[in-house]
């Protein structure tokens, strides 16, 4: 079984992920097994994919819009995000609209060209599962979980931005709220 | 000069960490060439024609005189002894290497200053007016507002893969100094009728292989509001941008595509999920921010020094660089001076270690321990006493530093070029001196009067040729370097008002000799179209199209041809 990072731990990772054909076309639905379905293969065979013994997720590629999926976040045990390249950042974006606009609070995994160096960023965005790209070694990795101490915007991980935690914590001589 | 606190301190601290990790890494053959570039670009690191190239950012251009020291310290120590000031009111070290980068970054940490974002697809370091603080014209203290996008932008969580680079600029005056047009976010602070300060939006202006000039897309955005906007801006911009093609990614094209209508509704229905919630800005956080700058400590001093004017009437070489190099302050009493890094025989913006040094204690005797850096690639003492600009004028000429040129034809901007830069078609700084060295006559230079002369190596626009009066872009034919050149460009910076434009080509480019001679026929027609001394170049050239000028410059060129080709006909 492979591993992933899930909540800041290295984990046996249940899930399989179902990949097109290279045409574009899908794959046959095994009959068992958790998977994580592409988001077309979810619009064409709903009722199938919900009939089926095993647990659902649906992953989505970078072009893709968490929208199409925002009414059916409850019925996901798991719901990736693909980075085809770590320099596509339309990610970082798909995560926290599916954290702050949709609600989700399930298992949001960062899959696709994932390593150490995003992983900061990426669990500020609300990420907080990684399947990291071959030849990483994902103990490793955990270390950037730490790479700042502090992040001056809000996110996901710091709802509340820098300015207004200092405010909170010490609200003298501030106007404003 | 904006003080850190401890937190922004430790922050900076931890990237330098970060990067000693990555670099660690990469040396030890665990990250690959393609995974550390975006990572080392992100701390302004590129690989260059001859050796890396290393981009210090000076946030917003304010600059301390202990900064300066450093950045002189750092120069002479693990580079050539000098650095090159650029048209982001960066520094930019030439010759340092790799594995010296990330205890550069620990010495840039000592003195509060950092390579952070200035390169890469993310946001990058926010520009603003070099006389933000002082100028009369003032509406709000840009610094302010650009320290507080300073903070927000650092490690963006959301923006640190774009599509492409993102430059925003603040404008706090009312003449346009700092090129808001251009850029692809252009911020001007306004107040409404209640006296409320906000920000007039602009987006999708910019230079490159497709200048556009920006789009208005809120005429008024109070300030609470400034981060929750510039984020649905981003987002926008992050997910649609085209990823496809570098050349197409830039918000411009997005913006072109969709067309600026359509893009403001986007923008705006992304906003209404985002407005009011917590980046709202507070008062608070604007006076927090606000207290935590220096401020110099202005003495009461009345208008008109006596004994200034006299000098001016007595000493016409000191009169000269006051009429070019000393500019209006808001406090009686006061003046800003240009330190001009344009002297004709040296590279425009570059600067010795040794020169770093002296500036540096200039600024602590003559204005207040700070200077900023100008787009144009000068070095500016915004807060000078009238009484002492004699004694500062003098001092600032043994040191090669007092060119009085500002706003003339030999203030030059120009990018490394192909001395230095492996993206460059062509060589910008032989062209910038030859064009230095026709013109050095003074009393001509005068005549002539403003005129913004500016010269990029390539499309990229380092040098900013599209907005320059004059603009000169070095073109690659066939692996030779030529020169294209364009008039009427205008950064919208000198007359409040006067709008940002794009200059036309006039035609066919040039061999790199042959440019003095161009641009000396352009001034000819223009001397001899101008109505009044008041009229500029760029005036004359917008009243009277180009046509004048490619008749002269290319009617010579055409005549000579074809003398050539009948001296080298067979008899």
């Amino acid at each position: 079984m492979a591993v992933i990072i899930k909540d800041r731990n290295v984990a046996a990772d249940p899930w399989h992920r179902l990949e097109p054909h290279a045409d574009g076309s899908l794959r046959a639905v095994p009959a068992a097994g958790d998977i994580i379905v592409p988001l077309s293969m979810w619009q064409g065979s709903r009722a199938e994919l919900r009939a089926r013994p095993g647990r659902l997720g649906v992953w989505l590629d970078s072009h893709e819009d968490p929208a199409d999926i925002a009414e059916d976040l409850k019925l996901f045990g798991v719901v990736a995000v693909n980075f085809p390249k770590f320099i596509d950042g339309r990610g970082y974006s798909i995560g926290r609209l599916l954290r702050e606009r949709y609600g989700y609070k399930g298992e949001l995994r960062a899959i696709g060209d994932v390593f150490r160096d995003q992983l900061f960023h990426l669990s500020s965005c609300g990420f907080n599962a990684f399947a990291l790209r071959e030849g990483e070694d994902p103990r490793e990795a955990l270390a950037a979980f730490e790479d700042f101490s502090e992040a001056y915007q809000s996110s996901v991980a710091r709802p509340l931005p820098l300015f207004r935690r200092r405010h909170l914590a010490s609200p003298d001589g501030m106007k404003g709220s | 000069m904006y003080v850190y606190d401890k937190i922004d301190q430790r922050l900076v601290d931890e990237r330098v960490a970060q990067f000693r990790d990555q670099t660690r890494r990469f040396l030890a053959g665990k990250l690959s060439e393609d995974d550390f570039r975006p990572l080392r670009l992100r701390n302004g690191l590129y690989v260059q024609r001859y050796a890396p190239m290393l981009r210090i950012a000076i946030p917003y251009g304010l600059l301390a005189s202990h900064q300066l020291r450093t950045l002189a310290y750092i120069a002479r120590r693990w580079d050539r002894g000098y650095g090159h000031f650029s048209t982001r009111q960066n520094l930019q070290l030439n010759w340092p290497k790799l594995e010296d980068v990330p205890d550069i970054l620990a010495e840039l940490a000592k003195v509060q200053m950092h390579a952070i974002q200035t390169s890469g697809n993310c946001v990058r370091n926010v520009t603003t007016d070099h006389f933000a603080g002082i100028a009369p014209d003032e509406i709000v203290d840009s610094f302010v507002w650009c320290e507080l996008l300073r903070q927000w932008s650092t490690f963006h969580p959301e923006f640190t893969y774009l599509p492409r680079k993102f430059k925003i600029a603040v404008n706090g005056a009312k003449a346009d100094r700092a090129a808001i047009f251009l850029h692809d976010i252009g911020l001007q602070a306004v107040r409404d009728a209640a006296g409320s300060v906000g920000f007039r939006v602009i987006v999708g202006g910019g230079m490159g292989r497709t200048p556009i000039i920006g789009h208005v897309i809120r005429e008024f955005l109070p300030w609470p509001h400034l981060f929750s906007y510039v984020e649905a801006v981003l987002r926008v911009y992050n997910r649609h941008g085209r990823r496809d093609n570098i050349h197409k990614a830039r918000i411009k094209i997005l913006v072109k595509a969709l067309t600026p209508e359509r893009f403001r509704t986007e923008v705006e229905a992304e906003w209404a999920h985002l407005k009011d919630g917590p980046s709202t800005l507070t008062e608070g956080e604007v006076r927090r921010v606000e207290a935590r700058f220096t401020r110099p400590g202005y003495l009461p001093l009345p208008g008109g020094d006596a004994a200034h004017a006299a000098r001016l009437a007595a000493e016409p070489a000191f009169a000269a660089w006051a009429k070019r190099n000393v500019h209006p302050h808001k406090m009686p009493g006061y003046a800003a001076v240009t330190l001009s890094l344009k002297k004709t025989g040296v590279p425009p913006g570059d600067m010795t270690s040794d020169q770093m040094e002296a500036v540096a204690d200039l600024a602590e005797r003559y204005s207040f321990g700070e200077l900023r850096v100008s787009h144009e690639q000068n070095l500016i003492f915004a807060d000078v006493r009238q009484a002492e600009l004699h004694a500062l004028w003098r001092e600032a000429r043994a040191l090669g530093l007092a060119t009085p040129n500002i706003g003339l034809l030999t203030n030059i901007i120009a990018c490394p070029g192909g001395d230095f830069c492996s993206l460059a078609n062509a060589k910008s700084i032989p062209v910038a001196q030859a064009i230095q060295e026709r013109f050095d006559r003074l009393d001509y230079l005068y005549d002539v009067g403003e005129l913004d002369l500016n010269i990029s190596g390539c499309m990229n626009s380092c040098g900013h040729h599209h907005v320059g009066h004059i603009g000169i872009l070095g073109v690659d034919k066939n692996g030779e370097e030529w020169y294209q050149i364009s008039i009427g460009g205008n950064q919208g910076l000198v007359r409040p008002g006067a709008p940002a434009a794009l200059g036309k080509v006039i035609g066919p480019s040039f061999a790199r000799d042959q440019v003095p001679e161009v641009i000396e026929n352009l001034i000819g027609v223009y001397l001899e179209l101008r109505e009044s001394e008041e009229e500029r170049f760029v005036d004359v050239v917008w009243r009277t199209g180009i046509e004048s000028f490619k008749e002269r410059v290319y009617g010579r060129y055409h005549q000579r041809q074809e003398r050539r080709s009948r001296s080298l006909a067979p008899a």
